[in-house]
């Protein structure tokens, strides 16, 4: 009882801060914007000047829902991967699907010079770079699931995973070898990750593949929960393993697929954030887990975006640098805490 | 009651298939488990006795032969069906997790629960009553790794009562544990048996043991596979072939294997 009491206390709070970090999130930038005309804005009413109403509506409100859906779809998939491979290490990046997108990007930016010039301006446009990215991790994922077909033992899948993203990292630096100067820079910026830049169309269908994941993710809850005793345990319970493997394995491909493609590859949320949850709510349950952290990982990520546009300078800090340089030595701070939980 | 039969095995040959070619490991197996028998599986290091009991819990196909569970062949019954008849506690190590007692016991009722796992009152009540059977309530709400590895195997133990199987089938579950709880985990669950009319059969090294406490042995052999009391077996001389050292023998008086 103490617990549940505990429980909603902790989900008050996550969604009032999240509602409030929002509107931060939203007044913060090279323009700061005050916090009664950014509610005036969102609200339906108009904020004291016109530009500061362009501003809210074609740059800073698609930048900070795409904070949203990117944070919530890693943060769920890293608890997918944690839980699957009974694995605290596991994370998004561990079926290659990063890597892969980074390969179809770094193909496309970096081997442009050889197509005819029509054909490279449109691969070089935003579209060709997520057509690229999406294409990439979709091969990927097709490789692993065929692989994991025939393969009985999760843990191999896990370094099949990573043995597809080393196999996909040295092509890409093979390329990066014989790149130019201009081209290397424009791959450097995309694998930085970039939360901005999208509009709303683009943030349209990334919201339908992240709502398509999310659900996928929620329907498989309680199977979530079997695996936490071990792989035949949650079968003696009744759990269709392979179906589920395979779902959860296309849910976090469709996540993270998705936010490659849209926002780059962003580290360490899909990772630290569900040990954060863990750690918050002191719970394995998955019904709880599941929601925590969806919010901390929307959360964590608008705050990173917040620190990354540097209030108060015209400077912006790639999110990418941000979210592990004050990712990483949160989580190994809470571990120090808690040490017990990691075993 | 004519019908006390929960698993039969009938003319079961198990091994393995690799590559078109049958490697059999045990054949010609006739058991018969029912209700309320407590019953132990016992055999030399790798005889087979991790292979017959993955073949009757239908994790693996038997080569020939058929497992029926109910009167049905185990091996074409659907996993939800499986579960509420069958429950199992294994050797293997639990993923680090932070799952309370209570919350690894309750993971039990997931073959009768809905779709996201919802426990309705009678769910708790059966939790409940299975961690009074094992008289675990003062561990309930610990976390599961704060435990000692006896009461962990009792937690398990209880997990696999509230999943509500009339059989329940132990991987070694004396393994790791000194005389004492050793002694205390069978006792337990000659007590469940008897309850609970359950049928409860369990792998063990610990022979000596075995053949005071439970109803009914199986005694594997590389020759044959046999099922009995133990007192009968012990009459035929069973034992004896248990293991082929000239050093190990069976003294029949005192029930245990003596070094000469």
């Amino acid at each position: 009882m103490q617990n549940k009491n505990r429980n909603t206390l902790l989900f008050s709070l996550l969604t009032l801060s999240l509602l409030l970090l929002l509107v931060l999130n939203i007044s913060l930038g090279s323009v700061s914007i005050p916090i009664k005309d950014v509610f005036n804005s969102l609200t339906g009413g108009n904020s004291s000047k016109e530009t500061w109403d362009y501003i809210i509506v074609n740059y800073r409100l698609p930048k900070a829902i795409t904070a949203v859906l990117v944070g919530m779809g890693l943060a769920i998939s890293g608890l997918l991967m944690q839980t699957l491979f009974r694995n605290p290490l596991a994370g998004p990046d561990v079926l290659g699907l990063s890597s892969g997108a980074s390969l179809g990007v770094a193909t496309v930016i970096l081997g442009a010079g050889f197509l005819p010039p029509f054909l490279a301006s449109f691969l070089l446009s935003s579209y060709g770079i997520i057509l690229a990215s999406s294409l990439g991790s979709f091969l990927v994922l097709l490789a692993v699931l065929s692989v994991s077909q025939s393969l009985k033992n999760t843990m191999a899948i896990l370094i099949v995973g990573l043995m597809f993203g080393s196999l996909t990292n040295a092509i890409v630096g093979t390329l990066t070898y014989l790149s130019t100067a201009e081209q290397l820079q424009k791959f450097t910026f995309w694998s930085l990750g970039n939360l901005g830049n999208l509009a709303w169309s683009s943030i349209v269908i990334l919201l339908v593949c992240i709502i398509i994941g999310l659900f996928m993710s929620l329907l498989n809850i309680k199977s979530l929960n079997a695996l936490l005793l071990g792989e035949n345990y949650a079968r003696s319970m009744g759990m269709n393993y392979k179906k589920t493997r395979l779902i959860i394995i296309l849910a976090t491909s469709i996540l993270t697929g998705s936010i490659t493609a849209f926002a780059g590859p962003i580290a360490f949320i899909g990772l630290a954030v569900p040990h954060i949850a863990k750690l918050v709510f002191q719970t394995s349950n998955h019904t709880i887990l599941f929601w925590s952290t969806l919010l901390l990982g929307a959360i964590i990520l608008l705050i990173c975006d917040s620190i990354s546009q540097l209030p108060g300078s015209d400077v912006t800090l790639p999110i990418n640098a941000v979210t592990s340089l004050f990712g990483a030595p949160i989580v190994i701070w809470l571990l120090l805490r808690k040490r017990k939980m990691m075993n | 009651m004519e019908n006390k039969i929960i698993l039969q095995t009938s003319n079961l040959s198990i091994g393995y298939t690799s590559k078109k070619e049958k490697n059999s490991i045990a054949s010609n197996i006739n058991l018969s488990l029912e209700k309320g028998k407590l019953i132990a599986l016992i055999g030399a290091n790798g005889i087979g006795k991790s292979t017959l009991l993955r073949t009757i819990t239908g994790i693996q196909k038997p080569l020939s032969g058929t497992v029926f569970l109910n009167k049905k062949n185990i091996h074409e019954l659907d996993s939800l069906t499986l579960a509420q008849n069958l429950s199992v506690v294994l050797t293997e190590k639990l993923p680090p997790s932070n799952l309370t007692v209570w919350e690894l016991v309750a993971l039990g009722r997931q073959p009768y629960t809905n779709w996201i796992g919802t426990l309705t009152e009678n769910d708790i009540a059966k939790i409940n009553e299975a961690i009074a059977l094992t008289q675990i309530e003062h561990l309930a709400s610990k976390k599961h790794y704060e435990i000692s590895d006896g009461q962990l195997q009792i937690v398990l133990i209880s997990r696999a009562l509230a999943q509500d199987t009339p059989l329940i089938i132990l991987d070694e579950p004396t393994t790791h544990l000194d005389l004492l709880h050793k002694v205390a985990l069978l006792k337990l669950l000659k007590k469940l048996t008897q309850e609970t009319e359950k049928c409860i059969l369990f792998s063990t090294h610990d022979i000596d043991m075995a053949i005071q406490l439970s109803d009914e042995m199986i005694i594997m052999t590389p020759e044959n596979t046999v099922q009995d009391q133990p007192c009968n077996l012990i009459m035929k001389g069973s034992f004896d072939t248990l293991f082929k050292d000239e050093h190990i023998v069976f003294d029949s008086e005192k029930g245990k294997f003596v070094i000469s």
